[in-house]
């Protein structure tokens, strides 16, 4: 079954233009199913091989008052034949369900972009709740673009009449011929999503009905009607040969989890505590419970972490997730499990701050949270993710990590990371590096704080094996043997060793890999989820003939750094740093390299693009 | 004071040696005060952990901060001695992780009540397996002399010159409000009784709240006196046992009834209970709580003698059961997991060369 065989009411063809890559943000209210709209248009788009990058942009609220300029939800998807790594600058074609997300989202809307307007819903009333005086659609306010009136909620409760549904229930699938509109538009097969719709209403024929023949009209009457005269092809991206799926950081990031429990044979207790945007990593892995990862909702964000550094004293690896406010919660138990030398994996998906900040929104700013956040000398390594898929590479690294070096291990990412899609080729699980486990069982000469003379490591001994009796705690342990001990010596001895050992991890890394130009007039420092806007902002600077040696260090680990760093930035004229933050890793490199780094800092809790990364780069090259 | 005796077990177990009292005694020098009711507690507990039949490598005992949260540093088995009023939720990791370990927490009563006491009411209400012993000395003894969450009203300590205002915490109460389906009480100089309700505790399938009166002979000297000296405390104190009347008193001269607006003492020599027939019944495994709160609640009372022993012994399931349960269910029903069905869940596509 195709979109064309579902079609009785075809009256012509119509021409089709082929487009390199398209921007389309879908915008409604809140409780519009804009996220869903997007997601599907995503999971389709992937499903055709075209490359593609998301931004999903939604409110706090659950429900601000319905046609509110706060309640507006967005949700951007860039797709393209061409390898893409942001989810574009500003939109080709704006979807917008009422006046309030017009008035909210035509500022960032191509000239002369498309807008997509649901006419039924720029009612008096709503104008004036998204502050118009008149209606733009009528006033000649829109001319720069290219405007469609379409009569959306008219049209859905007319194709929907047959269905038996109540009103209210039928406007709720508007979303749904939204969508359908904008496959035809774009020439994304209707499958992918009736078969979604086949799995989620399976119990609920009548909503299963409803949705499907919602997507099918709107299709159709995309097809049909005068208001478009073509429609686009977006053909599938040269990706690399393999296996694909799309993936969100979220996601990516529990099945790093899950596969370093799997590939190490560790059990894994996640404990956590619900918090935007970091609960749907605990959602995903508690639907996984035949897996050997179990889940535990704490009461709070302390009793989070505590379960998990006791799972890891008991020889199941404890891993908990959070924001940035929960991480403040966690600071104490994070000493201890500093000085108890146990393996914990800490994520923090950062948002927003400080206190509870922008919940929904992205931002960098806990890095030096996660380098020094915590009372007297607690050194904890850092990992970050740079786009959604490889948070599950990440993950996996951090638990390797955690385990190697008997340490906690922090893992950033972010909001955007975090509710960010890509394509994923998905890896082999066989090439997956081993995480080793050795659990301690000799009792002769066994002593808890005896240390690997090379890494520094003290040996796992876990409750249950026998003659290995021992007690560790929060006070300062004596060298080797772990007993209490206050003497002055003998604490400067353990400061600095469980300092070295976390600084001999950076024998455990990959060194630092420069893409571009290997030396020049400027390198890019980036980390965590910059990394699409300042690839995509070079690659725009070299398409445009740039003769200038540009290089780009993308930092995955941040503690210790890469043992090469200090040589590369010094092989640049210049050294630029863009972050969401007031400049923290521009602070650390400073501080450590002694370079006259300059930042490129932006705190609106939304990711760079690619021309705010280009203009700065720019300017620092002619300066 | 006596306890229906309870059969603990021999440590007997095939070729492994009996254990002792001293292989439960670690080689760190206790370092408790002089005269502090914690050495009887580490002596009662070093004489029962070995009547269980547990092997030693199987103990592991968590404290957060305090005097008694220093407790597994002189238990010679797993200890871990963790963060201020956190211990319940490290220990809950630990005896997920690993449900074969007998997993025990000391701590105070600042420790749990205070600045932990989200994490023991969720560890009660949950029923996660874990031995819960709360030294109550009313008082912050580490830190010198602070009013704790069970001192008297206006007690006058050092952070108090002019008396508390705050109303205290009745332990038993909270862990009962808790859903705890294990909650006794006990004082540190009752050996004999102590160590039971420890045996009772260790054989109980669930979280066991055990409130151990204890004296700080330094910042709270005799705070438990009034109840527990020896020419008084048969007058003062009331001993639970199971399907047995409330009756105390040097002679057994008094029970305890329900009369208009609760309970009540009475005088087995007057009118109201002459024959012992209206007296109060107790029965700790009542599933309804109710009867177990209004004895600890009188207990507070001017007049009501103290109640000591087990409140509370109901059996529901634990938290670490009914966790592994799930997941092996789950299991059964889905088979186990693919790491290689995971990643490709979904849609998937093929891109050729």
């Amino acid at each position: 079954m195709n979109a064309e065989a579902q079609d009785p009411q075809k009256i012509r063809d119509k021409p089709s233009e082929t487009l390199e890559s398209v921007v389309i943000r879908f915008a409604g209210d809140s409780g519009d199913g804009m996220q869903l709209t997007g997601s599907q248009f995503t999971a389709t788009s992937a499903i055709v091989g075209n490359d593609l990058a998301t931004l999903p942009d939604f409110p706090a609220e659950i429900r601000a008052p319905a046609g509110t300029l706060p309640g507006v939800s967005g949700f951007q998807i860039h797709f393209s034949s061409d390898d893409i790594s942001t989810p574009g600058d500003a939109p080709d074609v704006l979807v917008a369900m009422n006046p309030a997300a017009l008035k909210v989202n035509l500022r960032d809307l191509k000239p002369g972009g498309v807008i997509i307007a649901n006419a039924n819903a720029f009612t008096a009333g709503d104008l004036k709740k998204a502050g118009y005086a008149a209606s733009p659609l009528e006033d000649g306010s829109l001319e720069g673009y290219r405007l469609i009136k379409v009569e959306l909620s008219r049209l859905t409760r007319s194709a929907l009449e047959k269905t038996g549904l109540d009103t209210r229930s039928i406007d709720r699938c508007k979303n749904f011929f939204a969508l359908g509109m904008m496959y035809w538009l774009y020439t994304r097969p209707l499958e992918p999503t009736l078969r979604w719709l086949e799995e989620k209403f399976a119990k609920q024929p009548v909503l299963l009905e409803a949705n499907a023949l919602a997507l099918k009209a709107g299709s159709t009457f995309a097809e049909a009607t005068e208001l478009f005269a073509v429609n686009y092809i977006v053909p599938p991206a040269r990706l690399a040969p393999g296996r694909y799926r799309n993936v969100s950081g979220n996601a990516a990031l529990a099945m790093g989890l899950i596969a370093a429990s799997e590939r190490s044979g560790l059990k894994m207790l996640l404990g956590s505590y619900p918090i935007t945007p970091a609960s749907d990593i605990l959602h995903e892995l508690s639907a996984h419970k035949n897996f050997h990862v179990m889940t535990f909702q704490a009461e709070d964000e302390i009793a989070a972490i505590g379960a998990a550094l006791g799972a890891s004293f008991a020889g199941t690896l404890g891993v908990t997730t959070t924001s940035g406010p929960g991480v403040a919660l966690k600071t104490e138990m994070l000493g201890l499990a500093t000085t108890a030398e146990l393996p914990l994996v800490v994520v923090n998906v950062q948002r927003g701050g400080p206190s509870t900040g922008l919940p929904t929104k992205t931002e960098q700013a806990d890095l030096l949270q996660a380098l020094f956040g915590r009372n007297s000398e607690a050194p904890i390594p850092v990992l970050a993710a740079a786009t959604p898929s490889d948070c599950f590479a990440m993950a996996y690294e951090a638990c390797r990590v955690a385990v190697a070096h008997m340490t906690p291990v922090f893992l950033l990412t972010d909001g955007y990371l975090a509710n960010g899609a890509e394509p994923w080729k998905l890896p082999s699980v066989d090439s997956l590096p081993p995480i080793p486990v050795r659990f301690h069982t000799d009792p002769e000469g066994f002593h808890p704080f005896a240390r690997d003379p090379e890494s520094l490591v003290r040996p796992w001994a876990i409750p249950g094996t026998p003659g290995l009796e021992h007690r560790i705690g929060g006070l300062e342990k004596q060298d080797v043997t772990g007993n209490v001990s206050y003497d002055p010596a003998n604490h400067e001895r353990m400061v600095r060793a469980r300092a070295e050992k976390v600084e001999r991890i950076a024998k455990d890394i990959p060194a630092q890999v420069v893409e571009g130009d290997p030396d020049g007039d400027l390198l890019i420092v980036g980390w965590g989820s910059t990394y699409g806007a300042i690839a995509a902002a070079i690659r725009r600077r070299r398409a445009g003939g740039s003769d200038a040696r540009i290089g780009h260090v993308h930092l995955r680990y941040l503690n210790p750094l890469p043992l090469n760093l200090g040589e590369i930035v010094r092989r640049y004229r210049k050294v630029l740093v863009p972050e969401l933050n007031m400049g923290q890793l521009l602070w650390v490199l400073r501080a450590r390299f002694l370079i006259d780094a300059v930042g490129l800092n932006k705190i609106q809790g939304r990711p760079f693009t690619e021309g705010e990364i280009l203009a700065k780069m720019n300017a620092v090259l002619e300066d | 004071m006596n306890l229906t005796k309870i059969d603990g077990g021999a440590a007997t177990g095939g070729d492994r040696p009996v254990l002792a009292k001293k292989d439960f005694q670690s080689d760190q020098e206790v370092r408790w005060c002089p005269g502090c009711g914690d050495y009887a507690v580490l002596n009662a507990v070093q004489t029962v952990f070995p009547e269980l039949g547990i092997p030693r490598e199987k103990f592991v005992v968590v404290s957060g901060i305090g005097c008694s949260s220093r407790f597994p540093y002189y238990v010679n088995t797993f200890g871990f001695h963790t963060v201020h009023g956190r211990a319940p939720a490290i220990a809950t990791g630990i005896k997920l992780a690993n449900p074969e370990l007998s997993v025990w927490v000391a701590t105070g009563d600042g420790d749990a009540l205070s600045i932990g006491g989200n994490h023991i009411i969720h560890a009660l209400r949950r029923n996660v397996d874990l031995k819960i012993l709360m030294f109550n000395n009313r008082i912050y003894g580490l830190t010198k002399g602070q009013y704790s969450p069970t001192s008297e009203q206006f007690k006058k300590t050092k952070s108090t010159p002019f008396g508390s205002l705050d109303r205290p915490f009745e332990p038993i109460s909270l862990a009962l409000g808790a859903g705890a389906t294990f909650v006794a009480r006990s004082v540190d100089v009752f050996s004999q009784h102590l160590r039971e309700v420890l045996r009772r505790a260790a054989a109980h399938r669930g979280s066991a709240f055990i409130e151990i009166l204890q004296n700080c002979p330094i910042f709270n000297d005799g705070a438990w006196e009034p109840w527990t000296d020896r020419e008084i405390r048969d007058d003062r104190m009331l001993s639970l046992e199971d399907g047995k009347p409330l009756i105390f008193g040097k002679d057994r001269n008094h029970g305890i009834v329900r009369g208009e607006g609760g309970l009540h003492v009475v005088d087995l020599g007057g009118p109201e209970a002459a024959d012992g027939s209206g007296l109060v019944v107790h029965d700790a495994k009542r599933e309804d709580p109710a009867l177990a709160f209004e004895i600890a609640h009188a207990g507070t009372r001017e007049g009501f003698p103290m109640p000591i022993g087990i409140f509370r012994a109901v059996d529901y399931p634990p938290f670490e059961t009914l966790m592994n349960d799930q997941m092996r269910e789950i299991r059964e029903k889905k088979g186990a997991g693919s790491l290689e069905k995971l990643l490709a869940s979904g849609e998937t596509w093929e891109v050729s060369a």
